[in-house]
């Protein structure tokens, strides 16, 4: 394939001693055959994350199983199709950033919300008549 | 100010003059959008939250509403999406090389891989809607002081599962009905699954010939009147003597979650009496829970009567959430559509260029029509319906004339920053249903 002419290495350099603009696309070219494959994985993993939905392993065990997945195909599609391997650091740091703000968000909405699960048990049965 | 960036070369037309080179132009462009895409994971992020905290405290409505959802179609949609996702990197690639024909047809894949999940996702909806399952009051579940405000249509979405769930497991689901007589059920159940199977056959199972009642309750099921026979005291007189003498406690097969104290305490009433027997923990697995609750009622997932009042009180809101997340999602979609349109549009040569305007005119006319088709066709949509087609006449004339200028293909390896970020966007798009369609579809 003609990617050969694209090395992988020369993806990121700083242009400032280049002196000229445009002309080399110094970006990451990614081969077919590598982006196909990574297809092929995602499309594998698609296929597993169903397939487990039938074992049982205990309901919070397959919601691991079933996040584990998803997390590995999140990364995968990442990596390759959005060029962060290639690209600069900090983008990718802008996104994991973003994705622990919201962890930390849930957890801690998770956190109150297990303090009143209780008082909403009892509110519902009054509700209910009971 | 910009003295400064007047230098001696020729700066290229797509270079933006504070920018020293190309490369580092498109470097800000991406750190832009992805400063963008951040924002709408937190965007998102506030959505899962919902989930998060819903099925923490309600894992069992989410166990129970989650069987509404097509696995199939799910699956499908994801693998659709990844085409697509695939299709665009490519793309990208395409453009990096300054392939520009490719580029075009993958952009068009794309879109159409886009249309395929919109399509998927509309029958899922429609489905949904004709099941009485929909956001708010039409909704089945949907409980106010205790009261459904929509009882037919509760019903409606219960039998629509029960039908599902024999699709599925080859029995309905019967666990409801009768879910206060479970005493006698470590018995009665072998046999009256068995019943279940061979009743289209006109067998009668032998474990049930000897009592009459039970004999004349499995020809019921040869006439196929499900509901009818269970729904009335049929059942429940036929088992009175078993249940006269409760010596064994209940089973209740509701889920293998580990229960909370005060549930354990008896303060959900459906759960009190056989709080013994709710295996916890990992004790559920060893147990093999699950294939006593398929034993018992085709599924192994909780009936609707099942839940708690809490919890049958709150099940709309499962859906609720379901349609709040594909739906941002599928807005998203439609965004990111229209955005590769945008692109193919700017990488396509004069034959594209001239296609687009009467297409486009042509195809929001067709939406007007179908719109005016479900409401019927007012003012306004009549003179919408004409300025389209007024459009698509004057562009097409345009193009005819030779009019329309064409400046030849918009991207080129230099310069192929709007074909990245909007194949960002896609991704993201992908990245969130990838997440989606576990945590709805596959709750197990």
């Amino acid at each position: 394939m003609s990617e050969t002419a694209h090395p992988e290495h020369d993806t990121h350099h700083d242009d400032d001693h280049h002196g000229h603009s445009g002309g080399d696309h110094a970006h990451h070219v990614v081969p077919l055959g590598f982006l196909f494959s990574i297809f092929l994985v995602l499309m594998f993993l698609t296929f597993i994350t169903v397939a487990v939905t039938k074992l049982d392993f205990g309901y919070e065990m397959n919601l691991v199983v079933a996040m584990a997945i998803a997390l590995v195909k999140a990364a995968v599609v990442g990596l390759y199709f959005m060029h962060l391997r290639w690209d600069a650091p900090l983008n990718g740091i802008i996104l994991v950033v973003s994705l622990l703000f919201v962890t930390l968000f849930i957890t801690f909405s998770l956190m109150d919300t297990g303090q009143y699960a209780g008082y909403q048990e009892a509110a519902a049965l009054r509700g209910s008549g009971q | 100010m910009s003295d400064a960036h007047h230098h001696d070369h020729d700066h290229p037309a797509h270079l933006a003059h504070h920018f020293d080179t190309s490369e580092q132009q498109l470097e800000s462009h991406k750190l832009g959008m992805w400063v963008f895409l951040a924002t709408e994971i937190l965007m998102f992020g506030g959505l899962f939250c919902a989930y998060s905290v819903y099925r923490g405290n309600h894992p069992e409505i989410f166990l129970f509403a989650h069987q509404y959802l097509d696995t199939t179609w799910g699956a499908i949609n994801t693998a659709v999406l990844l085409a697509s996702s695939f299709t665009m990197a490519w793309g990208v690639r395409a453009s990096q090389l300054g392939q520009t024909r490719l580029l075009v047809a993958l952009l068009c894949v794309t879109l159409l891989g886009g249309a395929g999940f919109m399509v998927i996702k509309s029958i899922e909806y429609e489905g949904k809607y004709s099941h009485d399952i929909w956001v708010g009051g039409i909704n089945g579940f949907y409980q106010t002081g205790g009261e459904l405000m929509n009882p037919d249509g509760a019903e409606h979405a219960l039998k629509y599962l029960e039908k599902k769930q024999k699709k599925k497991y080859g029995t309905a689901g019967h666990g409801d009905e009768y879910g206060d007589h479970e005493g006698d059920h470590g018995k009665e159940k072998d046999g009256y699954a068995k019943a279940d199977d061979h009743g289209k056959d006109g067998h009668v199972d032998e474990a049930h010939a000897k009592a009459d009642s039970h004999a004349d309750n499995a020809e019921h099921h040869d006439d196929g009147h499900k509901e009818d026979s269970y729904g009335g005291d049929k059942y429940a007189e036929a088992t009175a003597e078993p249940l006269s003498t409760p010596a064994a406690p209940p089973v209740i097969e509701v889920s293998t979650i580990v229960r909370p104290a005060y549930a354990q305490a008896g303060l959900i009433d459906s759960l009190a009496d056989g709080r013994v027997d709710i295996p916890t923990g990992p004790q559920s697995f060893a147990t093999g829970i699950g294939a006593r609750q398929i034993e018992h009622h085709g599924s192994h997932y909780p009936e609707f009567d099942e839940l708690a009042p809490l919890q049958a009180n709150a099940t709309h809101i499962f859906f609720q959430i379901y349609f709040m997340m594909t739906g941002l999602h599928g807005i998203h979609v439609l965004i990111g559509m229209g955005l590769i349109a945008w692109v193919t549009y700017l990488s396509g040569g004069p034959i594209i260029k001239a296609l687009v305007g009467p297409v486009a005119s042509v195809g929001v006319a067709a939406f007007l029509v179908f719109v005016g088709m479900l409401v019927g066709f007012p003012v306004w949509l009549w003179v919408s319906i004409g300025v389209c087609i007024v459009a698509a006449l004057v562009s097409g004339g345009l193009n005819f004339a030779g009019l329309s200028g064409y400046g030849g293909p918009a991207f080129s390896p230099e310069y192929y920053t709007p074909v990245d970020l909007v194949g960002l966007y896609w991704h993201l798009v992908d990245l969130i249903w990838i997440f989606l369609f576990p945590l709805l579809y596959l709750i197990h």
